[in-house]
């Protein structure tokens, strides 16, 4: 009941967006593209919010690592005029989305300009290990990967550095005192393992349903606390070793040959040389 | 003259339009049928069916979060997972 679960919460492109790739090759278009929560850190809060219920553990405590952009002012005009938060949807509004879901407070790490472009796995991990120790955090849930970089890294380097187990891909949690029993999602099937708290969690896709953020909660959700940390302050250096060489777009799909007949078909298949 | 389920009424609009941003059809196209279908009952009087149009609303509400919901579940069912046969 004394424990403390530390939720990491990534802010992406929204998964419905068409991405570009930006004409110098260098990475992806970000500028006015809607962002939203990554999906599988939704459901990483979503289980952490249900222990919660359960009075299985004390307190959810949702971090996150980014600029900080604009001022909140603007988000709470384009709340009420309904205009679509495209600038105006910020880091800290990706950890608003997660108290509105039901965690209890929030913490900001300060990454921008150049660190934030170069900001991987290794050094989010290292910024959650940090804050783990710090917060005294006794799990730590996070979503299996993020749709963007899909780099599925961070947790399992995060239990490394902290020399914690790990419970990756996650599709159903039990706690039971300081144990926590698994069912993993691996190739083939499922794996069930039983592991020691302090752990890492990564969340699956079929973990749980992540209720929506409404409005009423995400208006609540402004009277929690969110402190706002620099990686310096947790001893933390965020230096990249990884250069970014070139971004392509995946190949077109070719369209597709309407046929007449059977025997076109068939000509055609033999022709592609599949039968 | 105003009645006191104004507020409801007025909660359940707001919470409805945020919810319209992200329908699939565009929050343009939500925002006129909401507001037509708002509009249709202005006239209603009767508490009693005024109460009966907050809970269609909010039955309403659950639907499109469901919606949304199986929305993203499926498209990231589609691109990180195998059919399964």
């Amino acid at each position: 009941m004394s424990a403390r679960v530390l939720v990491g919460v990534k802010r992406v492109i929204d998964y419905a967006v068409k991405i570009r790739v930006k004409p110098d090759h260098t990475g992806v278009v970000t500028d006015g593209v809607k962002h939203s929560m990554n999906p599988f850190c939704e459901i990483a809060v979503e289980e952490a919010v249900k222990l919660k219920e359960k009075k299985l553990v004390k307190e959810v405590v949702a971090v996150s690592c980014g600029p900080q952009q604009a001022q909140g002012k603007e988000i709470d005009l384009q709340i009420i005029s309904n205009k679509r938060m495209t600038v105006g949807f910020i880091l800290q509004e990706t950890i608003r989305t997660a108290l509105a879901m039901g965690a209890d407070r929030g913490i900001h790490v300060e990454v921008s300009g150049k660190d934030y472009e170069t900001l991987g796995p290794l050094q989010v991990s290292k910024i959650l290990a940090a804050l783990a120790k710090k917060e005294e955090a006794n799990l730590i849930i996070l979503g299996k990967q993020a749709i963007d970089d899909d780099c599925n890294q961070t947790g399992q380097m995060t239990a490394a550095l902290l020399d914690w187990p790990q419970g990756t891909f996650a599709s159903e949690v039990t706690m039971d005192r300081d144990m926590l029993k698994v069912v993993r999602e691996i190739d083939g099937g499922l794996e069930t393992i039983k592991i020691k708290m302090p752990a890492v969690l990564t969340a699956d896709l079929r973990l749980n349903t992540p209720r929506y953020a409404t409005l009423p909660n995400i208006m609540k959700a402004k009277k929690k606390k969110i402190t706002t940390v620099k990686p310096g302050d947790l001893g933390v250096d965020v230096s990249s070793r990884l250069e970014v060489l070139n971004v392509e777009e995946p190949p077109q799909r070719l369209a597709g040959v309407k046929v007449e007949t059977v025997d076109d078909l068939v000509g055609k298949l033999k022709e592609a040389g599949k039968i | 003259m105003t009645s006191p389920l104004r507020g409801e009424v007025f909660r359940l609009y707001k919470n409805l339009l945020y919810l319209g941003r992200e329908y699939p059809k565009g929050s343009t196209y939500f925002r006129e049928r909401l507001k037509a279908a708002f509009m249709k009952n202005k006239d209603v009087t009767d508490p009693e069916k005024i109460k009966h149009l907050v809970d269609r609303g909010e039955f309403v509400i659950k639907e499109l979060e469901a919606m949304y919901y199986l929305r993203k579940y499926r498209t990231l069912k589609k691109r990180y997972y195998e059919e399964e046969h």
